[in-house]
This record gives C-alpha cells, structure tokens and sequence, in this order.
C-alpha cells in the first residue's frame, strides 16, 4: 500500500532532478532566430545567413546629434581615435580621410590590375597618348593638382579611374572632415564587429563600447568653450545587432516581468480560494513540475531555449493550474482517501481527455517551420503532460491527513443560480443567438477576408516603428540603404563568383544606361576577378615595347620621356607582381565593403550585387533584370526582391501553420469522437470552442487587428484550453450527477480566472508575439467558458426539469 | 559713406602713429571694397607651369562670383569643365562625370579656391585664418600676398599673389614649393 502510495512521488522525484540538471545547463539564446526558417531553400538559407552573421548584420551605424557642428564634429574624431584600438571591431569609420591614406596606398600599388581601364589598347601609343593628354588637361583644375605629385608614375591618371569606379556607390556629406547626414544635423560613422550579429553577448559588448567611447569623447571636449555645446550631445546607434540587443533586453524584461506578476496573481487567487498554505504549496507543483520539465525538454530538444519560449511558460501556468484547482476543489466533499479515489474514478478521465486535446492543438505546433513555434509545442505538450500526471499520481500521494480547503460550495452555488437565468431562456433562443454569433462573426471574417493575415515578417518584430524610422534615416544619409533589389551570384568559390560578379555588371549595364536601374555595387569593384586581373596585367606590354609605344606618345604632348621612366618601372613591376587576393583587402576600409557583398556558406559562395533604383524614383522592374541577365547568358545569377522573398518565406509559415492547426483541430475530434462515441456531444463540446474562436477573431479584424502567426496559435490555444471547459459541462450533463454541479462550477471559474490573469498579462508586454498571444487567448478562454456554460447546459437543465 | 571717411580718419591716425600699419588700414579699405560686391562675373586665362611639363598648359574661361561663398569657375577651352565651391565643398563637373571634393577634408586644395574666395568676399578674418597677408600698393594698384600657416599646407602651396585694382582682381598667381606656378588674368566679361 504505502509502495503503490510512494512509486509516483519518487519518479517523480527522478524525473524533476534530472530535469533540474538539464535546464541548469541548457544553453538560453534571445536573438530573433526563432522566427527564422529551419529547413530553408538556397535563397532563404542566404537570407537567414545574412540575417544571422552575414557582413551587414555585424553593422553597427551610429549618429552624434545635438550640440554644435564643431562639438559633434570633435566628438566623432575622439570617438573614432578610441574606437580603432578596439579588437572588437574589425572595421570604424567616420568619414575621416586620414583612414583612407591606407586605401590609397593599396589602390595605387595596384593600380594596373584594379583599373577598369587598363586594356591592351590603353598602353598602345595611341592609347597613351589619349590617356596622358587627359591627365595633363586635369592637372589645370585644383583636384588634378592633387596628382600632380603622381603623374612620373601614374601618367595614365589610373589611380583616379578607380576612385571614380569606386565612388560609384553614393557616399555620404562630409563636413569638418566627417561624415554627416544630409542636412547637417548630426554626424555619421560605422563600424563593423568582428564577431557575428546574432552573437548577442559580443554585440552588447561592441555596443558598450562604442557608447564608452562616446562619453569618454564627450568629456574630452573642452568644456570651458561652450559646455552648452556638449552637453547637449547625444548618441543614437542602430543597425541588426543593436536590434538584436534591444530585443534581446526587451523579451528578458518581458520574461522576468510577465513571470514575477503572473506567479504573484495566481498565487493570491490560489490563496484566497484554498485558505491554505500547504494547498498552496501542493497546487503550484503540477505548474512548476510542468515548467521544469517542459524547458528541459525544449533544451534537449532543441539544444537551446529561446527566451521567447520561456515568455511562454506563463501560458503554461495558464492551464496547468487548473489541473491541481480540479483536483483540490472537487476532492474536496470528503477529505479522505476515498474522495481522493472517487476523484480518480469520477474526474480524472475527463481532465485526461481535456489534457488530450490540449496535447493535439499544441502538437499541431511541432511540425511548424518556425522554430519558435517548435518550441512552444514542444514545451507545452510535455509540460502539459507533466502537470496533469504529477496531479494524477503524486498529488493525492502528497496530501497529509485532515488537509482541508476552503468549501468552494458557496460559490458554486452563486454561479449556478446565475447560470440558471440563462437556463430560462429556450433552446430554440439560444440556438439561434449562438448561430447568429455564428454568422455574424463568419461575416466579419469574411468582409475582411483580404486583410484578415499580416503576411509582413516585421509584424513579429519586437523593434519599435521608431527604431525602425531611425534605423532607415541613418542608412539613406550613410548611402547604406537597406536595398531590397539584388543579384545573387552563386558559386562554388570566391573566384567563380567574382568571374560571375562581373558578367552580371557587363549585363546590367544596358539597364544602367537605359534608366532601367540607377546602377549597382559589386563586390568585383573591390578585387576583381584573378582572370580579370591575370587579363589585365598582361596587357602591360613588355618594358621594350611600353618604352617604344611611351615614346611615340609623348610627341607632340609637353611631357618628355624621361620624365615617365617611374611609369615604365612600376608597370614592369606589375608584370612580374603576384595578382591581388582578397587577404590583401585586410587593414584598408574597401574590406567592409568587400566582404559586405560577399556570402559565404559551407560549400557555397554568393556575391551580392545590390541595385539602386532609377532616378526617376519608380522601382525596379525585375523582370527587366532578369531578362538582361537571360540576355547576357549570367545563369548564375538570380535577381530578387528580399522583402518580397522574405515575406513570401513568412507567408509560407502562416499558411503551413494554418493547415497544421486545422490537422490538430481534426486529430482532436477524432480524439474526441473515441472517448466520447456519440458525434452529437462532440458536436456540443465543439461547438462552444469554435464559436469563441470566430467570435475573437472576428473581434480583432473588427478592431483593425491583422491576425499573425502568434494570433493563430492563440486561437489554438483557444480551443485546447476551452475544451476542458467543454468537456465538464458535458461530463455533467451525461453523468446526471447533479450534485457535484456547484463544484465544477466554482472550480472552472477559479480555473478560467487564473488562465485570464496568466494571458491577459502577456497582452500589457511589449514584446508582440506576446501580446499577439495574450490579447486573443484571454478573452477567448472567457467566452468559451461563457459558450460552453450555456450551450451546454441544454441537456442539464432537461433533465432537472424531468426530475421536477 | 561714412563708415569710409571714419576708416580714412581711423587710418590717417593710424598713419601719423605708425607708419608700417599704412598697408594693414589699405587692405582693410580693399577688403571692404570687395565685401560690398554681391556678385561679379570676369573672363580667366590661367597658365600652369609646371617643371614637368615642357610648356604651360593654358586654359580659359568665365568666373562668376555670388556673395558670400559661392564661385564658379566654368572652363571652356581646352575642354569644358564647371568648378563650383559653394559651402566649403568643391563640386568638378565634367564630360566623364561629377567629382565632389570637401575642401575641409584636402587642405591641400584649399588654398587654390579659397585664396580667390575669401579675397572676392572681402572676407580677411578667414584670409588670417589661412594665410600670412602682407598688402602693397594703393587702393588703386594693389598686390596682396598669402603665405599659407599651415605647415601641410605649406607643401602645396608656397604663395599666393593676387594683384588687383580697387575692388578688381586683376592677377592670381599660386605658387607651388617645387617652382610650379599657375598665373591666372582675369578681365572683365564681355557679355553680361
């Protein structure tokens, strides 16, 4: 006796301490990689790389605002000085020329392989005489000048050619030697980290510092000047990983919040229910038991739990509570071993059904694309298992003798009899109240059939619209827009795709020239191809022959031979000069615009070739692209549209997990139809839910809402908490056991309340994923227990009025 | 007007105290002449010497001049060429495209623009803040020369020298360290 007792407390014992061991060691991530796909296609898997570590997600763009132009202007120069020490940071910039001496020393070392110009043509004598007359006309303006100091070395003006190659891509206002936005209001930089974007940890440290630097700066100005000037200085940082930062802090503060209140609330409804500190204690244990094991089995699941997850762990106190509320209150007519038994026997294979169901709309999740989705299934499914078998067999194992709660009787009574005026109304009324709630929400569902879906991924972004308005005033002034509009080069390596980098610019260049697309960067801009330089440099010709070719060109120019001989060295010492790797980007600043258009994943390479709209501000006709890079036979590569592909991915999602929450609703009828064997009470157990789902969907379209994926696993959620409520009414209506009505009453009351409060606060987050589930799930679970009270009570209250 | 006879007055006390301080009160008479022109519009033919080149490379065109900060250098022969500076920014234009230089970030250009800038706006305080000046002459011939201060700046520019008549420049003369010089004649444009 005491064994058959014990066994289910020691398991559980067991099981807890392993679990405990598991969630102490589990690995917690908080980025935004559980709205990520996980079995993306090519494309998707670029999007996520790029999203996750790619070059623009280590991006960190910050703006000095306030104060005077000279004080921002400082600050920025100070900052910059500090920040290039640090380690963190493979690249900073603020537009400060002194950091391109490194970039002009590379550019002009190799010139000749660099040169978009340089052809075999271009050192004929004719093709020298061209190019060196021109060099010779700009040295009469100012900014020729500056070459002057060149022109023995570099008398075909190559060096220029690649600056303006490279000043293709727009670059943002400089003023007082730094970048600035385009009314001058603020000062611009970038740098770039060294560890990848979804790197949390090293981003909020990249973050802390550049901040550090910004008030160590500040406090450097001179202060005795205008300490009006300075103080009014200010700091704004945006870019992936300050988002990621933020929201990171955000779903932590959520988490902490949501769980600290939501366990402060149940526990006083608890309290004032129970009247007793050890059923307190008892009726937590299904709830934490649950939790435990839930995040444990998402750790050993997953590898690692989201902080999205654990925000969701306050659902789970949501339902798993009811079970021990079930258990105490309608155990509770005889305090003894044989009310804890006749529990067993007269409730326990109801809540195991309404557990059931519960575990078939969550493990509709499972299969979800979305990890995130995942995750919450998976957790509460184990987590809901967990709970009901911990109140099944160790609840009644734990009870001490003589434990009494409060009688609950009184309560359920008063329910009853309000519940009794609704009785009074017909069947045939409430029918038709039920079917016209019915139709009337289908049509609200219907009129806004079109917009009923947010199919935008940033709808489940927890950064704000004014980030995001930040975030795309400091790109435009930075000429870092957040181009939607790309090639895709794909290949096997680096050079293959550089190769393809540069048919596709042959390719697009008609549509440059037709205003088709204002132009494109390349990351061939940067380092071309090794064919392309291999091309290039031997087209140098040989010291003799350039010696000839220079000769005859310089008749008739005001320039002598001997003047050029730098010329001839440097071009003889390109002929033999190893070509140009990409390692040797490393140390000047066209390496972060290099490797920001350069993806590479395991096996596979990809160069991105971003595309500027045309100036007459219309957006780009892709199909033109593609059909120029058809034209141009660049089968390699793919021209798309991030935001469309990315919302097409999140599209997918919605509409996968709509048809897995259909599958659930199916599986749960089956369920439902083997336990129950009468399709009429599934009907009447269903009935309740559904119309509470349509209703609240109904209620957000009505009220502007665009359902997205978190508000469909609320009215998941909808359905699997509501059929408890289902269930009982229906277990009261076919048992005839009139007696234990006030019990059930009170305790699916108490029950709904603490699924109210566990909900209702995710809707006061700010996170909208969480809110998204609270603001559908709390009312929800109010109207299906309202639905299922009066539609079910039809049979109830037929057969009172029998007995009578 | 009679902010002109106080500073003949100011400078014939100044005269009667000091006679080196003659030049300093004749460059702020020019200098107020010059600030009180809105706009101005000549013909240029500018000369490089260059030592590496066997003869000048010459160039002409039109300058036009709106107070306080914006010149306009349009380069006609031997190819067309528009050098606008308008807010310390130098914007080149040409056939081939469009090249915006900030001038606060080449210090090295910024004698040969903002010489002939800050002279035409009659704007010393940012001439001192560039230049040594040391004035010669009378109102009515006079030569005005800037010796860069900046050590850096120093390497691409030696001097400046521009000749002038009342509130006309007649003659800029830039001239490198290495010798090189540009000498640019301006006349006034024949067509308004």
């Amino acid at each position: 006796m005491i064994w058959r007792r014990a066994w289910g407390p020691v398991l559980w014992l067991a099981c807890i301490a392993i679990a405990a061991v598991v969630v102490a060691r589990a690995r917690y991530i908080t980025d935004l990689s559980a709205f990520l796909p996980a079995n993306p296609t090519p494309i998707q898997q670029l999007l996520v790389d790029q999203l996750r570590d790619g070059p623009a997600s280590r991006l960190i763009l910050f703006a000095i605002e306030g104060g005077d132009a000279a004080a921002r202007a400082r600050t920025s120069t100070l900052m910059l000085n500090r920040l290039r020490k640090d380690t963190q940071f493979s690249m900073v910039n603020n537009g400060a020329t002194d950091a391109q001496q490194n970039d002009r020393e590379f550019l002009f070392k190799h010139r000749y392989l660099l040169s978009e110009s340089v052809t075999a043509e271009r050192f004929s004598a004719a093709g020298l005489h061209a190019a060196i007359s021109d060099t010779i006309d700009n040295l009469a303006s100012p900014a020729g000048l500056l070459f002057k100091s060149l022109l023995p070395r570099d008398p075909t003006g190559e060096l220029l050619n690649i600056i303006d190659q490279l000043s293709r891509s727009p670059s943002p206002k400089v003023q007082d030697g730094v970048w600035v936005s385009a009314d001058g209001t603020r000062c611009l930089g970038l740098a770039q980290t060294t560890a990848g974007g979804s790197d949390s940890d090293a981003q909020g440290s990249a973050i802390d510092a550049i901040r550090a630097a910004f008030a160590s700066a500040v406090g450097a100005l001179p202060q005795v000047a205008a300490p009006a000037s300075t103080r009014a200085l200010q700091l704004k940082l945006s870019g992936p990983g300050v988002f990621a930062v933020a929201a990171r802090a955000k779903i932590e503060k959520a988490v902490v919040r949501l769980s600290i209140a939501g366990g402060i609330l149940v526990v006083t409804l608890l309290l004032g229910v129970y009247r007793s500190l050890p059923a307190l204690g008892l009726g937590l244990l299904p709830v934490a038991s649950g939790a435990l094991v839930g995040i444990a089995a998402v750790a050993l699941g997953f590898g690692a739990v989201h902080g999205v997850t654990l925000g969701f762990g306050v659902t789970l106190i949501g339902e798993s509570v009811d079970y021990s509320i079930y258990f105490f209150i309608q155990s509770s007519r005889r305090h003894s071993d044989a009310g804890a038994r006749s529990w067993q026997q007269l409730w326990w294979p109801t809540i195991r059904l309404g557990m059931l169901t519960s575990v078939c709309g969550f493990a509709s999740l499972l299969p979800s694309g979305f990890p995130g989705l995942k995750q919450l299934g998976l957790y509460s499914v184990s987590g809901l298992i967990v709970a009901a078998l911990v109140t099944r067999f160790v609840l009644p194992a734990l009870l001490p003798a003589g434990f009494a709660i409060r009688d609950v009787t009184p309560l359920g009574d008063a329910i009853a009899r309000c519940l009794l005026r609704f009785r009074r109304i017909g069947t045939a009324a409430v029918a038709a109240l039920a079917l016209g709630l019915m139709a009337l929400s289908i049509a609200v569902l219907y009129q806004h059939r079109v917009s009923l879906w947010n199919r935008d991924l940033a709808a489940l972004s927890p950064i704000s619209i004014e980030e995001q308005n930040l975030d795309a005033k400091l790109r435009a002034d930075l000429g870092a827009a957040d181009v939607p509009d790309l090639v895709v080069v794909s290949g096997p390596d680096l050079e293959s795709i550089l190769r393809g980098a540069e048919r596709t610019a042959r390719a697009l260049q008609p549509l440059v020239d037709a205003g088709v697309i204002g132009g494109f960067e390349s990351p061939a801009n940067y380092l071309p191809s090794l064919a392309t330089q291999e091309a290039r440099r031997s087209s140098l010709p040989d010291a003799a022959e350039l010696r000839a070719n220079l000769r005859q060109a310089t008749l008739g120019l005001p320039i002598r031979i001997d003047r050029l001989l730098p010329f001839l060295e440097d071009a003889e010492t390109t002929r033999h000069a190893p070509l140009v790797a990409a390692r040797d980007l490393a140390g000047t600043s066209l390496n972060a615009g290099f490797e920001a258009l350069i993806l590479h994943q395991k096996d596979r390479w990809n160069a991105m070739l971003p595309l500027r709209g045309p100036a007459s501000g219309k957006d780009i006709d892709l199909s033109r692209v593609a059909a120029a890079l058809e034209a141009g036979a660049v089968h390699e590569a793919l021209a798309l549209n991030l935001k469309q592909q990315s919302d097409a991915l999140y599209a997918g999602y919605l509409g996968q997990a709509i048809r897995f929450s259909l599958t659930g609703l199916l599986a749960l009828t089956a369920l439902l139809l083997i336990a129950l064997r009468s399709p009429l009470r599934v009907a009447r157990v269903l009935a309740p839910l559904l119309l509470a789902v349509l209703t609240v969907a109904a209620a957000l379209a009505l009220s502007g809402v665009q359902l997205t994926i978190l508000h469909l696993v609320g009215l998941l959620l909808i359905v699997a908490v509501g059929s408890n409520y289902a269930l009982f009414f229906d277990r009261q209506a076919n048992s005839g056991d009139r007696s234990s009505e006030a019990l059930t009453l009170a305790s699916l009351v108490i029950a709904n309340a603490g699924t109210v409060m566990g909900f209702g606060l995710l809707a006061f987050s700010q996170v909208p994923v969480l809110v998204a589930l609270g603001a559908t799930v709390a009312p929800g679970a109010v109207l299906a227990l309202l639905f299922a009270a009066i539609l079910a009570t039809r049979t109830g209250t037929r057969a009172a009025a029998s007995r009578a | 007007m009679r902010a002109s006879y106080l500073k003949l007055l100011v400078a014939l006390i100044a005269l009667s105290l000091c006679a080196s301080a003659a030049g300093a009160s004749e460059l702020d008479e020019v200098m107020g002449l010059l600030a009180t022109r809105q706009h101005g519009r000549v013909e240029f033919v500018d000369q490089q010497f260059l030592h590496i080149l066997d003869h000048p490379i010459e160039s002409s065109g039109e300058l036009r001049y709106d107070a306080p900060d914006r010149l306009e250098k349009r380069t006609l022969k031997p190819h067309a060429e528009t050098l606008v500076l308008a807010g310390g920014v130098l914007t080149i234009e040409r056939a081939r495209g469009r090249r915006v230089v900030d001038l606060r970030a080449y210090p090295q250009i910024q004698p040969f623009v903002e010489s002939i800038r800050a002279t035409l706006a009659g704007d010393r305080t940012s001439l001192e803040r560039l230049f040594h000046l040391e004035f010669a002459g009378s109102l009515g011939r006079w030569t005005l020369t800037l010796v860069p201060l900046d050590s850096n700046v120093k390497r691409a520019v030696a001097q400046v020298r521009i000749d002038g008549m009342r509130d006309q420049l007649l003659k800029v003369e830039i001239r490198q360290p290495d010798g090189d010089r540009s000498l640019m004649t301006l006349r006034p444009a024949a067509s308004p």
